[in-house]
């Protein structure tokens, strides 16, 4: 089934949440920081307000009203200090855009700036342990003796890795308009991936009960993790219309998305793998290293993967953090594991060579029979089975692994394998599914289609539990007055709302008109199981002798994600994450500015995401797994796995085009040329 | 953006005599409402040439005439450029995106500011943008930045790959102004940035240009390459147009290299032409001339990649050439 | 100042700060909202339209500059209900996720088709190549697609060259 939404959206129609024509709106520009630490002396904003158009300035000069709860982020012009450089510290509401745009350059503001610092280290002497990394996990793990296993090794692997910030970069900027009623009532339009909990919070924030807030956002541009929580343009939007009385738009531009909409956080990540003759690990260990700002903790997940990954007497995992004057780090796209997996699966190329082993054969001798940090059984688990098809297909036995030897020309040519893997969850969700009078079906969910395709796959999800024709069920979704679902992400979207919908169909078959479910409590039922989803990814690049370019001739993604429920999506989604992780293996960086704090690259003519002309033979295929222990599908999530070992799998390939292990994300010619000449 | 008077020009003459201090040309406008927007540039007035009568590419005896505003995309595409001037069609092919180079103009592309970060950002110190206000780009981020000819007061690159072409071709530009009309022979369009890096070029204020001549191609085979880690929609880390005429006697009878991505200005590697003139046209005699260049360099950290990689393009670009 | 300008087959006529690109005013003033605003500085191709009938990017475009031009946007490429074979063709091939870039994709594919001459990656410049996907893909690239449908976009665009 082509997208339900399809012809809107190749037709312009579709409403993104900038674009819903409201009467009366005016527009908000925000003032930013221009110091990564101290305290705002003064706002003077006499200027600006003489300026044509403009309606008003808020600022800390006079903070609007906000509740006891707002913190962080979203407590907008509550403080007079400055946590990074970018921060929002005031912002102009004028007739048009033009006018508060300029209007907010004439903006006047006051520091005592104080001492900052925005480097991450692996010496820093502010890491900590923080008490959990997301969403929850136990920052540490241990099991076993890793020094014994290190001495008792027939090959031992330390390295460090690193990886730079990341920034998530949906092509539509985050945007809101918000518009207050007579009541008091607020309605936000905003770039949310998920309604429910937007709504929850900006409610929290603002001091409101949830019922009087309202959050729409029935299509996204793209969030991939930087729309999951409400970003400061909503609040502006929300506090600016309550002070002009009137609805206000806020659309951050690009730059600004960089500051204040999240970023991947950068990470050092230190691993030690022991191997005996036969290549069995006797240790593994994986230290990561990573920033957070002084708003809010948020230890990223990094390390995690490596818990679940290979079969070892002795696995020990950490995550260090240290809080920087820099902006909150927030989720992107399989956020933990992306780098995560990109250390681990480098370094087992690294010991698949230092063995003198096959890498798929190493990984193979290394498949666990329950998860190693856990012990608990796979509810499934088909790591194998995706290495030895993708082998197949990219005609692996034939490979030579000595590296540095293929020659094009100038270009040198090689191949490298990762394997992939992201966690199966869901999350408590409402649906509900009514008989309408014509006949067809209803299903309403707050659930977001955020380009993932969710109102078609959950059409298709209610038209088989329906046992009725696809064309027969109308998806409601994007709006918070609907049923209350989770958010888009984690890969949890689908597999969450579409347990709803199952039940809510369910139950409408056996009601005749309507069905109505919560699946908290069967959700809290579920037996214990490790549920992830697993892959291989195997790429062939091309790297010139003379330039450092590198060129990615091929990449292959072999899936085991359950049941796949809309192949064409499902396809879309593969090869759209392995396409974000061909950025993040070559091209995407953001720096920060030691000198003046905050980020250097803030546009896309700088931090390069992969254009048409880099993304060539890239294709993604998946093993049909059935698993009973999921959910009413038998799904797994496929929105990020996808990217989790396509910057691996690319990196090895270039170690065995050039024999150069380039330690440090991305893989540009500057590195390459620096270390062959 | 702050607030501007519009208007638009009929003439070349009618243009400069709008001209007055606060005004800027405004060619496709895909530079300058780009800076405008970021508020590095404030004209108070913009004189809109874009639509004057010079969209013309003409043949003017062995030389080629290119208007100001024929835009990038119709000089590629001219079937005369292509065949007689690959290296220019070449290096305007690799520049921007289609959309941009349909609204481009040859003038606006030669007139192109720096990408350096610092400089699009008005937070930010630049002495380019601010001056005296301070180059962090040598203590910070300089890896798109130049290893030759920069000063301690600016370390920018110019970033067009046209102009690396017609530096290599040894086109002329040609402008008018209230001081009359004159000839300014590439290179010699742009300047480095000494201490006063705020000035791109030598043009003076409110001189248009009107034209670009191209005098007729140099005998032998010619190229233009461009490297850059995304393969499409990327400014130059490094570019080269390169033309190398092999005598009969295998010696080399003429070249002509210029650089892009390396300085303030489209760098002729005159001393690499020097030293190959007259010579073998061999690997080893490529070598020592993109040595013989790059003495000149003095890279900064991050940016010391750029040796490695000029002298490596330089070589094989001339490979390819000779053979 | 009052401009007209050709919107989609139809004259209109505004009154427009000269600071407004010709982006924002087709969204902020017009209502066509089909014209997407991805950067504002000509780096991502979402804003894609056509000036008489040739791909340029809107957010770039001053208002006043592109007065008395014909302005197609993708709200002016299907005709009534016939959708254009591009936009079919994005519908069948699963040519995008969020469908932000699209608009600009479509656009841009469109002007691209007529579009003469070689590109950067045609190996002999006097030649006029065919569509090939190499040669889709880069004159392509001025078009970010964020969510990675550039595999489908390719062969969404392929399907009506051919
Ligand atoms: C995302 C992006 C990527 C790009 N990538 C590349 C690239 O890879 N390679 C590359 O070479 N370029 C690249 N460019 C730059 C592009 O080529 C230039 O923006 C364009 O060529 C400028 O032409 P214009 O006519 O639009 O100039 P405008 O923006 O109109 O003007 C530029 C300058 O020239 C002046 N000017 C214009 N016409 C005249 C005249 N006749 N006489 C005197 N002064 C005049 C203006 O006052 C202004 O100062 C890129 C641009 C963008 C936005
Ligand atoms: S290099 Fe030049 S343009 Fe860049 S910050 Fe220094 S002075 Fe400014
Ligand atoms: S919005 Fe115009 S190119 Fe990005
Ligand atoms: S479809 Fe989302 S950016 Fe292209």
């Amino acid at each position: 089934m082509n997208r339900i939404e399809g012809r809107v959206k190749v037709t312009g129609l579709a409403t993104y949440a900038a674009e819903y024509p409201v009467e009366g709106l005016v527009h908000a520009f925000p003032v930013q920081s221009q110091i990564a630490k101290g305290r705002i002396r003064q706002v003077d904003a006499a200027q600006a307000l003489a300026m044509p158009g403009v309606l008003a300035v808020l600022s800390s000069e006079d903070p609007p009203e906000l509740a006891a709860a707002a913190s962080g982020e979203l407590a907008l012009f509550q403080s007079r200090e400055v946590a990074y450089r970018g921060q929002l510290v005031a912002a102009v509401v004028a007739d048009t855009l033009d006018n508060a745009r300029a209007a907010a350059a004439a903006v006047r503001v006051g520091y005592d700036p104080d001492d900052h610092d925005v480097s991450l280290r692996a010496d820093h002497p502010g890491l900590y342990k923080p008490d959990t990394v997301n969403p929850g996990l136990p920052t540490d793990t241990e099991k076993g003796d890793v020094e014994a296993g290190l001495a008792a090794a027939a090959t031992v692997v330390e390295v460090t890795y690193a990886t730079p910030v990341l920034h998530n970069n949906p092509m539509e900027p985050h945007a809101a308009i918000a518009c207050w009623d007579d009541e008091g009532r607020l309605l936000v339009y905003d770039t949310a991936q998920g309604t429910t909990w937007s709504r929850d919070i900006l409610a929290r924030v603002l001091g409101l009960p949830a019922d009087r807030v309202r959050v729409v956002s029935r299509h996204v541009g793209g969030g991939f993790g930087s729309k999951g929580t409400p970003r400061p343009q909503a609040v502006l939007a929300a506090l600016a219309a309550r002070a002009v009385g009137r609805p206000v738009k806020a659309v951050l531009t690009r730059q600004q998305m960089f500051d204040v909409t999240g970023y991947r956080t950068p990470t050092i990540q230190r691993l030690r793998l022991g191997a005996d003759a036969e290549g069995r690990l006797t240790a593994l260990e994986h230290v990561a290293y990573e920033q957070s700002s002084t708003l809010e903790e948020f230890a990223e997940q990094t390390a995690t993967p490596t818990r679940i990954m290979y079969a070892t007497p002795a696995l020990r995992t950490a995550h260090r953090l240290v809080r920087l004057d820099v902006a909150t780090p927030s989720w992107m796209r399989a956020p933990g594991e992306a780098p995560g997996m990109y250390a681990l699966e480098s370094a087992m190329d690294e010991l698949a060579y230092a063995a003198g082993m096959d890498p798929i054969e190493l990984r193979v001798v290394n498949e666990p029979d329950t998860e190693p940090h856990s012990g608990l059984p796979y509810s499934s688990r088909d790591l194998v089975g995706c290495l030895r098809e993708g082998a197949r297909r990219f005609e692996w036995e034939r490979r030579d692994p000595a590296p540095g030897v293929r020659r094009d020309g100038e270009w040198l040519v090689g191949t490298g394998v990762a394997a992939s893997t992201y966690p199966a969850r869901r999350r408590p969700s409402r649906a509900r599914a009514v008989r309408r009078e014509d006949g067809d079906y209803l299903v309403q969910v707050a659930a977001a289609d955020i380009g993932t395709g969710a109102r078609t796959a959950l059409t298709t999800i209610a038209a088989g539990a329906l046992g009725v024709d696809p064309d027969q069920v109308h998806v409601e979704l994007g709006d918070s007055d609907l049923p209350a679902a989770p958010v888009a992400g984690g890969s949890m979207g689908t597999a969450s709302w579409g347990s709803a919908v199952v039940r809510a169909c369910e139950e409408l078959k056996s009601d005749g008109r309507e069905g109505v479910a919560d699946t908290t409590e069967e959700i809290e039922g579920d037996a214990q199981f490790a549920r992830h989803a697993f892959g291989a990814q195997f790429a062939e690049v091309r790297v010139s002798s003379v330039t450092g370019e590198v060129r990615v001739s091929r990449l292959l993604g072999v899936f085991a994600a359950g049941h796949i429920i809309d192949p064409q999506l499902a396809r879309s989604q593969f090869i759209g994450g392995m396409t974000m992780g061909m950025g993040m293996a070559l091209m995407e960086e953001t720096l920060t500015d030691e000198e003046f704090g905050g980020f250097l690259r803030r546009d896309l003519a700088q931090y390069h995401v992969p254009a048409c002309a880099d993304v060539r033979d890239v294709e993604a295929v998946w093993l049909d797994e059935r698993d009973v222990e999921l959910n009413p599908m038998g799904s797994k999530g496929i929105g990020e796995i996808g990217i989790v070992g396509t910057a691996a799998a690319i990196g090895n390939a270039v170690f065995h085009a050039t024999g150069h292990r380039l330690r440090e994300l991305p893989i540009t010619p500057a590195k390459i040329l620096m270390s062959r000449f | 953006m702050k607030t501007f008077d519009y208007a638009r020009a009929d003439s070349a003459a009618e243009a400069v005599r709008d001209h007055a201090p606060g005004t800027m040309y405004l060619g496709g406008g895909t530079n300058l409402v780009d800076l405008m927007r970021l508020g590095v540039a404030e004209p108070d007035r913009l004189v809109d040439v874009s639509r004057l009568p010079l969209d013309r590419i003409e043949q003017a005896g062995d030389r080629v005439r290119i208007g100001a505003t024929v835009r990038n995309s119709d000089l590629a595409a001219d079937p005369g450029i292509r065949a007689r001037y690959p290296m220019l069609a070449r290096a305007v092919l690799t520049g921007a995106s289609g959309q941009v180079r349909n609204v481009a103009t040859v003038a606006g592309n030669l007139l192109q500011r720096t990408r350096c970060a610092y400089f699009q950002d008005v937070t930010r110190p630049c002495n380019k943008r601010r001056p005296g206000s301070g180059c962090p780009a040598i203590a910070g981020d300089h890896t798109n930045l130049a290893i030759m000819g920069a000063s301690e007061a600016c370390v920018a690159t110019h970033p067009s790959d046209m102009a690396v072409a017609l530096t290599a071709l040894g086109a002329e530009v040609h402008v008018t102004g209230t001081g009359g009309d004159r000839v300014i022979p590439m290179p010699g369009l742009h300047r480095l940035p000494g201490d006063e890096p705020e000035r791109d070029t030598v043009l003076e204020p409110g001189e248009l240009i009107v034209a670009v001549e191209l005098p007729p191609p140099p005998p032998g085979a010619m190229v233009y390459r461009k490297v850059r880690e995304r393969a499409s929609f990327a400014f130059a880390l490094v570019s080269i147009a390169a033309a190398l005429d092999v005598g009969a006697d295998g010696t080399v009878a003429g070249c002509r290299i210029a650089l892009g991505g390396l300085a303030h200005v489209p760098w002729r590697a005159e001393r690499a032409e020097q030293a190959l003139l007259g010579g073998p046209a061999t690997g080893e005699a490529f070598l020592r001339a993109a040595e013989a260049e790059l003495e000149q360099a003095s890279p900064l950290p991050r940016n010391a990649y750029k040796v490695p990689l000029t002298r490596n393009l330089i070589v094989s670009t001339l490979e390819g050439l000779a053979s | 100042m009052e401009i007209t300008l050709q919107v989609n087959g139809k004259a209109r006529t505004v009154d427009v700060d000269p600071r407004i690109s010709l982006l924002d005013l087709l969204r902020e003033r017009l209502g066509l909202i089909g014209a997407k605003k991805g950067c504002d500085h000509g780096q991502c191709g979402a804003c894609t339209v056509l000036l008489d009938g040739r791909r340029a990017l809107s957010c770039l475009a001053l208002a006043v500059a592109v007065e008395g031009r014909a302005v197609t946007t993708v709200e002016g490429l299907a005709s009534g209900d016939d959708l254009h074979p591009l936009q079919a063709a994005f519908i069948e091939h699963d040519a995008f996720q969020c469908g932000y870039c699209t608009p600009g994709q479509l656009c841009s594919a469109a002007g691209m088709l007529d579009e003469p001459g070689p590109s950067a990656v045609t190996e002999d410049l006097r030649t006029d190549p065919g569509l090939t996907p190499d040669e889709i893909r880069e004159r392509m690239s001025g078009n970010l697609c964020r969510c990675g449908a550039y595999v489908n976009i390719v062969s969404a665009i392929s399907e009506v060259a051919r």
